[in-house]
């Protein structure tokens, strides 16, 4: 085709002599919207078809298993080969309780959005066992470094749900006194570090925690956890040296939900290689674990968790799982991905799963079940409505002005004094009155 | 009588100790590792080796190797760390072997530690100390020059604390350690060995000609927030700190101008009584700093001096500081903001 030479776009100049000509590859995800999906190409594995080494095994010395995935959990609902944890019927109905607990948190803080109640949420449906059963194979002192989709792990160890209520809300009653986004949780009395929303943030935090363990001769662990998209910061690089250099106890958990809001694992390099290989080349034990397999998330974790209270070092765990909703309440995946990918997901759901097993050991039925979920709705529903009368985001029921301006410091200085009187008189002008609402 | 006044007395009857800049850090971190099992001191080359300025030296074989150690070459990964260890009771005192250096670190430093208090409600904070050999003059070339404090005293939730003499440099540090905040150690390294007086081509005094070199044995501490008048005087008011209040001195005597110099000791949290005493009393200010001029801290004092001690000026603010470039390496003393530009600046100042 013909026309004027535009010299901004003159094609690029040949390349010199025999050298061919270079280019860029940009990772594209295999299903767009409207695709029809095939995940036959997924090597699963086989339940109960991997090897479980010793907890001082050399990292070396185990790497198939940071390519493979350990399963327990077969199509047959019963658990299989040496990764069996073996938990009592009672531990296993408490794991399904924390999960169910947390799709009925998980349901109803989102309608609550949708409903202006507050102005962000994040469901973790789909992810649930990666965060609660970690958690129960921990010890309820051992220090956690979540990112923001482990509420699961404050369900697990007992957090009151009126505080997440009330953090959700950022009203009067919130502890962290109305000043982060909703669901960045913090609680040092469950052994929970303050969310930070920055990404990976939390990652060598971890392994300084877990330093300073080992430099008091402690016997806590930590643990920290990080969305595979994340795992490009370099934070991360600096926790998995740190953890590696000085044989931190600590528990590097990935959780491969397969999406970072639109960008598909590709963007973080699973074109290549699986996340737990990252291990690896730090020489950090590596574990691949069917994330939506509770037993198999539940015994990945022990056997880190062992390995760190032994003073054997670190681990990583790579959570092999689906992001069954959007990123969050600000996200549409319609526009970018599949719907039928969460249909087709070959790990199927992890509550299913677990329910399903716990029926087919005989410790379970559908009436209970059914039951349970209704307790949970119901008391999540109700405590919604406790959590109502310290007020919803944006009615007037927060904590003070001054509130604004402690805790930037230990003592407030000067200017911040000053920047607080200029707030309230602000505040007088314009109602009259420093409190309008009480 | 408070620890602070009988460790003081005490030293008033002891015989007198001089010592340099680095010797009186390194006390410092000795008595503090001492007296607090928490304290652990880590960074680049720090441990056996004592440090690349020698800070550090001694420190590992008396108190061990997990109270004092090196660290990967990851400014992220040691103030990512350090922020854990806060978070578990540690007070850890990370070295970043220089300031030009510590840019890596910047979203630990700003988005976790200067905001843990704050957004976690007081649940979980951050004490520590980053100690990081700062500024120019030593012929460093742009990466081993830079004074970046403006970066951090804009940042809420950090302390930015600068010390000019060895006696200073020793009480800071002891109180930056205690402090449960994080605070930003910038150490002026031009000084490490003797008060540089800005004449570089005349011969650099050591510190123990200097009054300030005389530094008491044990614990004591110099608040933060609190600045030093260096010298009394009426005609003017310079508001400095670090390398830059000996320079200051050094001009303001060649020249004989009766100057009051204040060296600050501590940018946040500022002695903002300090300066409106003095700038009311003289009616002239100049600001010195070796950084960069714009959005530099000068711009915050002279903003400072202006809104508040406006009636009293006499003549409009005087920033001297270092040019808008790089710290470059063979025209470092023209970079310098010198006892030239100084100089034209005091006479510019008293000239109405």
């Amino acid at each position: 085709m013909a026309g004027p030479v535009d010299p901004e776009k003159q094609p690029a100049p040949a390349p010199d002599g025999n050298r061919p000509s270079l280019s860029l590859h940009v990772p594209e995800p295999k299903y767009r919207p409207g695709d029809t999906v095939d995940f036959s190409d997924i090597d699963i594995g086989t339940p109960g078809g991997q090897p479980r080494p010793d907890e001082s095994a050399h990292p070396s010395q185990m790497g198939e298993l940071a390519y493979s995935l350990i399963r327990v959990l077969g199509d047959d609902n019963q658990a299989h080969g040496p990764w069996n944890p073996r938990l009592d019927p009672e531990t296993l109905r408490q794991m399904l309780g924390h999960m169910a607990m947390v799709r009925a948190f998980d349901e109803r803080m989102f309608r609550g959005q949708r409903q202006g109640k507050t102005s962000f949420y994040m469901k973790c449906t789909g992810e649930e066992a990666t965060s609660i059963a970690p958690a129960m194979a921990l010890a309820s002192d051992d220090m956690v470094f979540p990112s923001y989709r482990q509420q699961g792990i404050l369900i697990a160890r007992g957090y009151p749900l009126i505080e997440m209520i009330n953090q959700i809300y950022s009203n009067k009653a919130d502890k962290l006194k109305g000043r982060q986004l909703p669901i960045m949780y913090s609680s040092r009395e469950h052994g929970f570090f303050s969310i930070s929303g920055n990404l990976a943030t939390q990652t060598p935090q971890a392994v300084g925690w877990a330093m300073a363990s080992a430099i008091k001769g402690d016997s806590r662990i930590a643990a920290t956890w990080v969305g595979e998209g994340s795992t490009a910061e370099g934070d991360f690089h600096s926790a998995c040296t740190f953890a590696a250099v000085y044989n931190a106890p600590v528990i590097l958990n990935i959780i491969n939900n397969q999406w970072a809001i639109s960008s598909f694992s590709g963007f973080a390099g699973a074109e290549r290689t699986t996340f737990a290989a990252r291990g690896l080349g730090y020489g950090i034990a590596a574990l691949r674990v069917d994330g939506n397999d509770a037993l198999a998330c539940f015994a990945a974790a022990q056997w880190a968790a062992n390995r760190a209270r032994a003073n054997q070092g670190p681990t990583l765990i790579e959570y092999f799982t689906y992001r069954a909703e959007g990123h969050s309440t600000s996200d549409d995946p319609s526009g970018y991905r599949s719907a039928q990918e969460r249909e087709e997901w070959p790990l199927g759901d992890p509550v299913t799963r677990l329910k399903a097993h716990l029926i087919d050991i005989g410790e379970w039925d559908e009436e209970r079940h059914a039951a349970m979920d209704l307790e949970c709705a119901e008391l999540v529903k109700a405590t919604t409505k406790e959590a109502e009368k310290n007020g919803i985001l944006g009615h007037g029921l927060h904590h003070p002005f001054h509130t604004m301006f402690e805790d930037v410091y230990e003592e407030l200085p000067w200017h911040l004094e000053e920047q607080a009187d200029q707030a309230i008189r602000e505040r007088i002008a314009k109602f009259g009155t420093e409190r309008p609402f009480g | 009588m408070s620890e602070d006044t009988q460790t003081v007395a005490n030293a008033e009857t002891a015989p007198e100790r001089r010592l340099n800049m680095i010797e009186a850090i390194n006390e410092a971190l000795d008595i503090m590792l001492a007296r607090d099992p928490d304290v652990i001191i880590m960074g680049e080359d720090v441990g056996y080796f004592g440090g690349v300025f020698r800070a550090t030296a001694g420190l590992q074989a008396k108190h061990g190797k997990t109270r004092v150690f090196d660290t990967p070459i990851s400014e992220c990964g040691i103030i990512g760390v350090a922020v854990g260890m806060g978070a578990y009771g540690l007070r850890p005192v990370p070295e970043i072997q220089f300031a030009d250096y510590i840019y890596p670190g910047l979203d630990q430093l700003i988005s976790e530690a200067a905001r843990l208090r704050y957004r976690s409600a007081g649940d979980f904070i951050a004490p520590m100390t980053v100690r990081s050999p700062f500024g120019g003059g030593i012929f460093g070339g742009q990466t081993h020059s830079q004074s970046p404090e403006a970066i951090f005293t804009h940042v809420s939730g950090l302390k930015t604390v600068i010390p000019a003499t060895p006696y200073d440099a020793k009480g800071l540090l002891i109180a930056a350690i205690e402090d449960n905040d994080p605070v930003i150690f910038f150490e002026p390294k031009r000084i490490y060995n003797g008060p540089f007086s800005g004449f570089y081509d005349k011969p650099v005094e050591p510190w123990k000609k200097h009054a300030d070199s005389v530094v008491p044995e044990g614990y004591y501490r110099i608040p933060l927030g609190k600045a030093r008048i260096v010298r009394t005087g009426e005609a003017m008011t310079i508001l400095t700190y670090g390398t830059m209040v000996h320079v200051a001195e050094a001009v303001a005597r060649e020249k004989g101008v009766d100057a009051e110099i204040i060296d600050l000791r501590t940018l946040v949290p500022l002695d903002i009584e300090a300066i409106e005493a003095s700038v009311e009393k003289t009616g002239r200010c100049m600001i010195v700093h070796e950084a960069t001029r714009t959005s530099g801290f000068g711009a915050e004092l002279s903003a400072l001096v202006t809104e508040r001690c406006f009636y009293h000026l006499e003549a409009p603010v005087e920033r001297v500081t270092g040019f808008d470039t790089p710290y470059p390496h063979s025209l470092e003393w023209a970079y310098f903001p010198g006892p030239v530009r100084i100089g034209d600046a005091i006479d510019k100042l008293l000239k109405d």
